[in-house]
C-alpha cells in the first residue's frame, strides 16, 4: 500500500555541535501565520489569549505560553506555534498554515552569541536582546526570525528550502568561533 | 643592537626567524622590524620605482619602506609591514621588489636614470605608437616597479566577519583613549576600546614619561587591569578601525592569527568587524613626519619617535652613533633617552635658532641636515649651518619634522581637516563625523597631560549625551612639556629629497607638478602619485602639500588636503569579502524533490536562488536533446511529472481580497467562482507587463495566487506596496505559501489515471473540469489540486504540505514510469510551453505590453488596475509595434536562435532595417523541426510571410515563416480532453 512519509526541513542535517555551540532542529507542531484584519488586533489578541493562552505579540515580542508560542513576525503578522489555530480566530485575522514552510532550530551554548555575531547584524547580547525578544533580520543572506526563548537559547526560523544553507552558515560561523578559541 | 635589560619584553624568551633565508633570533614581543634592527639588519627592501635600498622608517602601521612577504606558496602574504608583523617561532620573511638579491639588484640602474624618470615621465614618453602602451610599455614598467606578489593560487586562508555594538567606541589606547575608556567604563557605559597594536598603551609604551610618578607602561597596565575587570568594557587589540560610515558604523579589521605560526583548518586569520556605536572617541594619536632633504631615504634614517619606540619598548638601539635632526623639543627627548640607554649621541641638529642646548651632546642650532652618505646603510650626514657645511659620522639619524594628528577617520564622510598653526598641522574639524569627537594627539594635544585631560573630557561629554553620569576620575599627573615647533618641510638644495618613500616621490616632483600647472592638490597627487601607495602617504602628504603651497604661492590651508578615504590602513579584499566565498556567496534553495533529482543524475540549473533539474539523463542518450525529446514525449503521449514548487504562491485573504486582486491584475478576479482558477496578468505602474500566473479561489474570501519563479519576491513586494501605499482601506492580507506546499505538475493524457491511484476520490470531468481547483486527499493527506496546464495537455498540479514532497515526488515518478511516462526537467517544460505559445519572462522581459503579447483584451475595460492608464499612452498603441509571433524555419532542418534579429526577406541585415527579434527557441520533437517565439513589427498581420532571421554573432541566417504563436493544438482540445 502506497503511503506518504514526512521529512522535517533539517532531516539529515542536524543536530550539530561544534565547540561550545549546539544546533538542534525543533519540532514546532502546527505553525499558523496570523495576520489581523483592519482594526481587529485587540479582538484577535483576546481571542488568542482565550483559545491558546498567548496574546497577539507586540513588535519584536515573543510570548511563550504553556503549550503555545506567539511570535511577532513582521508588519501586521505573527506566528502561532504549537497547537492548531482555533477556527474562531479567522474572524479577526487571516490564518495561513505555515507548518511546513519554516525550518525551526534552536542554537545554544556558551558561544552562541559569538556565533550569531558573525551572521546577524543585531546586538544579541542578553542585556540588549532579552528572553522574549524576537526580530526579523538577516542571517548571512537568509531572511530569518530570531528570538531568545531562554537565557541560553536562540530560536531561529528560516525558509524550509534554505534549511541546508542555514545549517551551512551556522556551521561555518560555529567553526570560526571554535577555532578562535 | 639589543640593549640588555631594556624594553618592555622578556629577554629570556628567544624566538628564531628568518629573513631572506638567513636565520636570526629575536624576542617574544618583538615585531619583525624590531627584531631585524636588534640583529643589525638595516637594508630591508628596495623602493618602488628606483629600486633604492631602503630600511625601516617608522615603528607603526604607517611604515612605507619595510614591506615584506611572509610565508610561502599559497599561504604567502605580500606587502606585510615589518613594523606591524609580530615575531613568532619559525617566521619566514622575504624582501620584495628586488632583483637577484636584496643586496645586489640590477634594477637599481633605474636610480641612475632618475633624471629622466621624474613625475610625468611615462605619460610624456610612452605616447607613441599608441598601441604599444598596453602591449609593451606598461607590462615592462609594471614588472620593473612594484611591491610583493600574490601566490597566484586560491587563497587558502579563512577570513570571517562579525558585528559588534556599543555605546562608546574608543579608537586608540594611548593616554587619551585609556582615560576615555576608563571614564566611560566606570560610568557603566557599554564600551569597546579598539587598538591597532598588539599591545595597548600607545605612545606610553614608546616613551619614558611618568604618570602619577609611575612609569607610563605601569599606569597602562593598571588601567587595563581595571578595564578588564569590567563586564561592560570590551578590549579589542590588533584591531584597526578602518573606516567611519553612516549611522555610527565603523569598519574594523582584527588580525587574529598573523602573529601565530599555526593556521589550523577553519581558523580565521582576520575578522572584519562592523561596529555600530552610539558615540565614538577618536584617540588615534599622531604620525611623525620626516624631513625632506637630499638622500633622506637611506637605511638608518628613521623618525625620531620610532627610534625612541625601538629603544624604550623593544630595547633596541637602531644605531651605535645616532644623530638627531628636527624642529621640536622631541629631539632632546630622543637624545636623553639614547644617552640613558648608553647609546652614543653624535649630535643634535636643531633647525630652530632658539632651541635648548645641552652639556651632554653637541647641539647644532639653526642648522639642517642637507645630505647623507652610505649606499646600503647610513655612514654620515652633512650638516649645513650659517658657518658652512660639515660632515658628521653617524649610522642612524633620528629625524622629526613634527607630528601630524591622525585625522583620517574624521574625513571619511567627506569632511576636511582644519589647519592649526600652533602645531603646523591639520586637526579634525569638529562634527565631521556625527557622534565622533577627537581627543589627545589626534586632536593636536601633544603633551601627556593634555591627552589624559582631553580623553576624560570627551568621554564625559559623550556620556552626558547618552544620559550617563560621568564619574569623578582624578586627573593623573603627567608631563606637560611644550612642543615648540618651527616649520621645517624641506631642506633646500639640489638632488632628490624624498617625500613619499613608498612611491618614490621627491620635492622636485611636486614642484614640477606646479610648474606644469597641476596646481590643485588633487592634480598634484595624481601627476606625481604622491600618497597613492599602500600607505596612502601617511608620513608625507602634509609635507607634500606644504611644498605645493610654497611652489604655488598659497598658504597651506588654502592649498587644502587630498581626500582621505577608507580604509585607514590596507585591508585584504578577502577580509572585506569575508563570509562571502564558496557556498557562503549566496543561499541555495532546494525543492523537496532535490535529493531524488540529484540521485537521478539530473544537471541542475539555477532559477534565482532555486536549483531545478535541466533534464534527467538516461543511459544511451548522447546529449541533453535526446533526454529532452524523450521527456516531451512522456507528456504528449503518456504522463510526465515535474516539480513546480518554485513558482511563487501567495495566500490572499480578507473580505476585500477580490477587489484587491481586481486592482493588481488586468482582468477580473472578484467574479471568479469558488473552486475555479483563472490566468492573470499583472502590469507595472508604467503599463508594461510585470508578471503572470494563475490565481485560484479557494473560498469566498480566500485566493491563492501563483507567480513566476523569478517574479515571486518582486510580486510580494508589489502587493505590499499597493496595499500599504495605494489602497490602505482594503481589508486584505497576504502570506507567502511558496515554502509550505510542494507542488507537482502531472501532465499528459494519462495524468488523471495516475492521480486516481493516489487520490482518495477519483477525478471526473464533471467535478474537475479544466481550471477547477479544490481540496483533495492524497493517500489520506490533505492536499490541493488544480486542473491547470502549462503544456497544453490534460494536466493537474497537486500540492501537498512540503514535508511529504520528497515522498510524493518519488511515488509520482514511479507511477508515471509504470504508465510509460516519467519525470521531466526544465528543458522539456520549455519545449512544451513553446509548442503551445505560452510566455515566460523571456517574452515578458520588461519592455512588452499586454498588447504586444497578444493579451490586450485582458486589460478589462470595466475597472481600473495598476498600469492601465499608462498602457493608453500613444507610443504603446501605435501600429508598427513589435508583437508576439511564432516562427518556423522554411527548411525543415533550418536553425533558429534566441537573440537573433528579424529582417524582411530582401533587406540587408542592418540596424535600420530591423523588424524584431527572437525570444525563445526549441527543437520540437512533436513537430519535427525547430520553433521560435519572437516579436515582429505588426507581426499579427503578417502570418504567412517569409522573413529572414539573422544571428550576427553566430553567423547564422535562416528564412522563417511567420505563424501564430500557438504551434500545437490550436483549438485547445487536449487540455480539456
Amino acid at each position: 500500500m502506497d503511503k506518504l512519509s514526512a521529512l522535517s526541513p533539517c532531516a539529515g542535517l542536524l543536530p550539530l555541535t561544534v565547540g561550545a555551540t549546539k544546533v538542534v532542529e525543533v519540532e514546532p507542531g502546527q505553525m499558523t501565520s496570523v495576520a489581523p484584519y483592519n482594526g481587529q488586533q485587540d479582538k484577535l489578541s483576546k481571542a488568542m489569549k482565550a483559545a491558546h493562552g498567548v496574546a497577539y505579540p507586540q513588535a519584536n515580542g515573543l510570548i511563550q505560553g504553556s503549550d503555545a508560542q506567539a511570535i511577532w513576525f513582521g508588519h501586521a503578522q505573527a506566528m502561532l506555534i504549537g497547537p492548531a489555530a482555533d477556527a474562531g480566530l479567522s474572524e479577526h485575522a487571516a490564518l495561513t498554515d505555515q507548518s511546513d514552510a519554516w525550518a525551526v532550530v534552536n542554537l545554544s551554548g556558551e558561544t552562541a552569541e559569538d556565533v550569531l555575531a558573525r551572521l546577524v547584524p543585531v546586538d544579541v547580547r542578553l542585556a540588549h536582546f532579552p528572553v522574549g525578544m524576537a526580530v526579523r533580520t538577516q542571517l548571512q543572506h537568509l531572511s530569518v526570525s530570531l528570538a531568545r526563548v531562554d537565557e541560553g537559547t536562540f530560536q531561529i526560523m528560516a525558509f524550509r528550502s534554505m534549511a541546508h544553507t542555514l545549517v551551512h552558515d551556522l556551521k561555518t560561523a560555529m567553526e570560526a568561533v571554535a577555532a578562535r578559541g | 643592537m639589543r640593549i640588555a635589560n631594556r624594553g618592555l619584553l622578556d629577554h629570556s624568551k628567544p624566538v628564531t626567524f628568518s629573513f631572506d633565508g638567513v636565520n636570526y633570533t629575536g624576542l617574544e614581543g618583538d615585531t619583525l622590524a624590531s627584531a631585524l634592527l636588534a640583529n643589525e639588519v638595516r637594508l630591508v627592501g628596495r623602493s618602488f620605482k628606483y629600486h633604492r635600498p631602503r630600511g625601516i622608517l617608522t615603528a607603526g602601521s604607517e611604515e612605507p619602506n619595510a614591506l615584506v612577504t611572509i610565508g610561502q606558496g599559497v599561504r604567502q602574504d605580500p606587502n606585510v609591514r615589518a613594523t606591524v608583523q609580530e615575531l613568532y617561532e619559525g617566521l619566514q620573511a622575504r624582501s620584495q621588489n628586488r632583483g637577484l638579491s636584496l643586496q645586489f639588484d640590477p634594477m637599481a640602474i633605474t636610480d641612475l636614470a632618475a633624471p629622466f624618470l621624474g613625475a610625468g615621465f611615462y605619460y610624456k614618453t610612452f605616447m607613441w605608437p599608441r598601441a604599444f602602451w598596453e602591449k609593451l610599455y606598461e607590462p615592462i614598467i609594471r614588472r620593473a616597479a612594484g611591491l610583493g606578489a600574490l601566490s597566484g593560487e586560491d587563497n587558502a586562508d579563512v577570513y570571517d566577519k562579525a558585528y559588534a555594538f556599543c555605546d562608546l567606541l574608543v579608537i586608540g589606547s594611548g593616554p587619551a583613549g585609556l582615560m576615555a575608556a576608563l571614564v566611560a567604563g566606570r560610568a557603566g557605559a557599554d564600551v569597546i576600546l579598539a587598538e591597532e597594536d598588539s599591545r595597548m598603551g600607545g605612545r606610553l609604551l614608546a616613551e619614558t614619561h611618568e604618570i602619577d610618578g609611575k612609569p607610563g607602561h605601569v599606569w597602562v597596565d593598571e588601567v587595563l587591569a581595571e578595564l578588564r575587570s569590567m563586564d561592560n568594557v570590551r578590549l579589542m587589540k590588533r584591531t584597526t578601525i578602518t573606516g567611519a560610515y553612516d549611522g555610527g558604523t565603523f569598519g574594523a579589521l582584527e588580525r587574529v592569527r598573523h602573529h601565530l605560526g599555526s593556521r589550523p583548518a577553519g581558523a580565521p586569520i582576520e575578522t572584519f568587524w562592523r561596529i555600530a556605536s552610539k558615540r565614538a572617541v577618536l584617540a588615534a594619536g599622531a604620525l611623525e613626519r620626516p624631513v625632506a632633504f637630499r638622500n633622506n631615504d637611506r637605511p638608518g634614517i628613521m623618525t625620531a619617535g620610532a627610534v625612541r619606540a625601538y629603544l624604550n619598548r623593544w630595547g633596541v638601539a637602531p644605531g651605535q652613533r645616532v644623530a638627531i635632526f628636527g624642529n621640536t623639543n622631541d629631539i632632546h627627548r630622543t637624545a636623553r633617552d639614547l644617552l640613558e640607554a648608553g647609546v652614543h649621541v653624535a649630535g643634535v641638529i636643531d633647525s630652530r635658532h632658539d632651541g635648548p642646548t645641552s652639556d651632554n651632546y653637541p647641539v647644532y642650532r639653526g642648522a639642517q641636515v642637507s645630505n647623507s652618505a652610505g649606499r646600503k646603510a647610513l655612514e654620515s650626514i652633512t650638516i649645513r649651518s650659517a658657518s658652512g657645511e660639515q660632515n658628521l659620522q653617524a649610522d642612524c639619524l633620528a629625524m622629526t619634522g613634527g607630528w601630524n594628528p591622525t585625522v583620517h577617520l574624521t574625513c571619511h564622510m567627506n569632511g576636511r581637516p582644519t589647519w592649526k598653526r600652533e602645531i603646523e598641522s591639520f586637526v579634525p574639524t569638529p562634527g565631521a563625523i556625527p557622534g565622533l569627537e577627537a581627543a589627545g594627539a589626534c586632536n593636536g594635544a601633544f603633551s601627556t597631560a593634555a591627552c589624559l585631560r582631553e580623553g576624560a573630557e570627551v568621554a564625559a561629554r559623550a556620556l552626558a549625551d547618552l544620559g550617563h553620569t560621568a564619574p569623578d576620575v582624578a586627573q593623573p599627573q603627567a608631563e606637560d612639556d611644550a612642543y615648540e615647533i618651527a616649520p621645517l618641510w624641506a631642506v633646500p638644495g639640489k638632488g632628490r629629497a624624498w617625500l613619499d618613500f613608498q612611491n618614490d616621490v621627491t620635492v622636485k616632483d611636486v614642484q614640477q607638478a606646479a610648474v606644469e600647472n597641476f596646481r590643485s592638490v588633487e592634480h598634484m597627487k595624481r601627476y606625481t602619485t604622491q600618497g597613492m601607495a599602500t600607505d596612502q602617504g601617511k608620513n608625507s602628504n602634509v609635507a607634500a602639500l606644504a611644498i605645493l603651497a610654497d611652489a604655488t604661492g598659497r598658504g597651506i590651508p588654502e592649498t587644502g588636503t587630498t581626500t582621505f578615504r577608507p580604509p585607514y590602513s590596507p585591508v585584504a579584499i578577502a577580509a572585506f569579502g569575508a563570509g562571502g566565498t564558496g557556498k557562503s556567496f549566496a543561499a541555495e534553495r532546494f525543492t523537496t524533490s532535490h535529493k531524488a533529482t540529484v540521485e537521478r543524475g539530473a544537471p541542475l540549473i539555477e532559477a534565482g536562488l532555486w536549483y531545478r533539474p535541466s533534464y534527467f539523463p538516461k543511459a544511451g542518450e548522447p546529449t541533453w536533446l535526446e533526454s529532452c525529446n524523450r521527456e516531451v514525449g512522456y507528456v504528449r503521449s503518456a504522463v510526465g511529472v515535474a516539480d513546480v514548487s518554485t513558482l511563487g504562491k501567495i495566500d490572499v485573504q480578507g473580505k476585500d481580497a477580490g477587489q484587491f486582486l481586481d486592482f493588481v491584475y488586468t482582468n477580473m478576479f472578484s467574479t471568479l467562482k469558488v473552486g475555479r482558477t483563472r490566468y492573470g496578468l499583472m502590469l507595472r505602474e508604467d503599463g508594461f507587463v510585470m508578471d503572470d500566473g494563475t490565481t485560484a479561489r479557494l473560498g469566498e474570501n480566500h485566493y491563492v495566487m501563483t507567480t513566476t519563479t523569478a517574479g515571486a519576491g518582486d510580486v510580494m513586494k508589489h502587493l505590499d506596496f499597493v496595499n500599504q501605499a495605494l489602497c490602505r482601506d482594503l481589508d486584505v492580507q497576504f502570506t507567502s505559501v511558496t515554502e509550505q506546499w510542494a507542488q507537482f505538475a502531472v501532465a499528459g493524457p494519462k495524468s488523471r489515471a495516475l492521480l486516481d491511484t493516489l487520490l482518495d476520490q477519483p477525478l471526473s470531468d464533471e467535478d474537475w473540469p479544466f481550471m477547477a481547483c479544490g481540496p483533495v486527499k492524497v493517500l489520506g493527506i490533505d492536499a490541493r489540486l488544480f486542473r491547470i496546464s502549462f503544456s497544453g495537455e490534460h494536466a493537474y498540479e497537486v500540492a501537498v504540505p512540503a514535508r511529504y514532497g520528497d515522498s510524493l515526488f518519488r511515488l509520482l515518478a514511479k507511477k508515471a514510469e509504470e504508465m510509460g511516462g516519467g519525470v521531466y526537467g526544465m528543458e522539456a517544460l520549455n519545449v512544451l510551453r513553446i509548442e503551445k505559445g505560452f510566455i515566460t519572462h523571456s517574452e515578458i522581459h520588461g519592455r512588452t505590453t499586454a498588447y504586444d503579447i497578444g493579451m490586450g483584451r485582458m486589460v478589462s475595460t470595466k475597472k481600473d488596475c495598476i498600469g492601465k492608464t499608462m498602457t493608453q499612452r500613444p507610443g504603446l498603441e501605435e501600429p508598427g509595434r513589435e508583437v508576439l509571433v511564432g516562427l518556423k524555419p522554411v527548411e525543415k532542418d533550418g536553425q533558429v536562435l534566441a537573440g537573433a534579429h528579424l529582417y524582411k526577406k530582401g533587406d540587408e541585415p542592418i540596424r535600420t532595417n530591423d523588424q524584431g527579434y527572437l525570444t525563445s527557441v526549441c527543437h520540437s520533437p512533436t513537430m519535427g523541426h525547430m520553433l521560435a517565439l519572437g516579436f515582429l513589427a505588426d507581426g499579427r498581420e503578417r502570418h504567412g510571410e517569409i522573413v529572414k532571421m539573422v544571428d550576427g554573432l553566430r553567423g547564422v541566417e535562416t528564412l522563417c515563416e511567420v505563424v501564430d504563436p500557438v504551434f500545437f493544438d490550436q483549438q485547445g482540445e487536449r487540455v480539456r480532453g
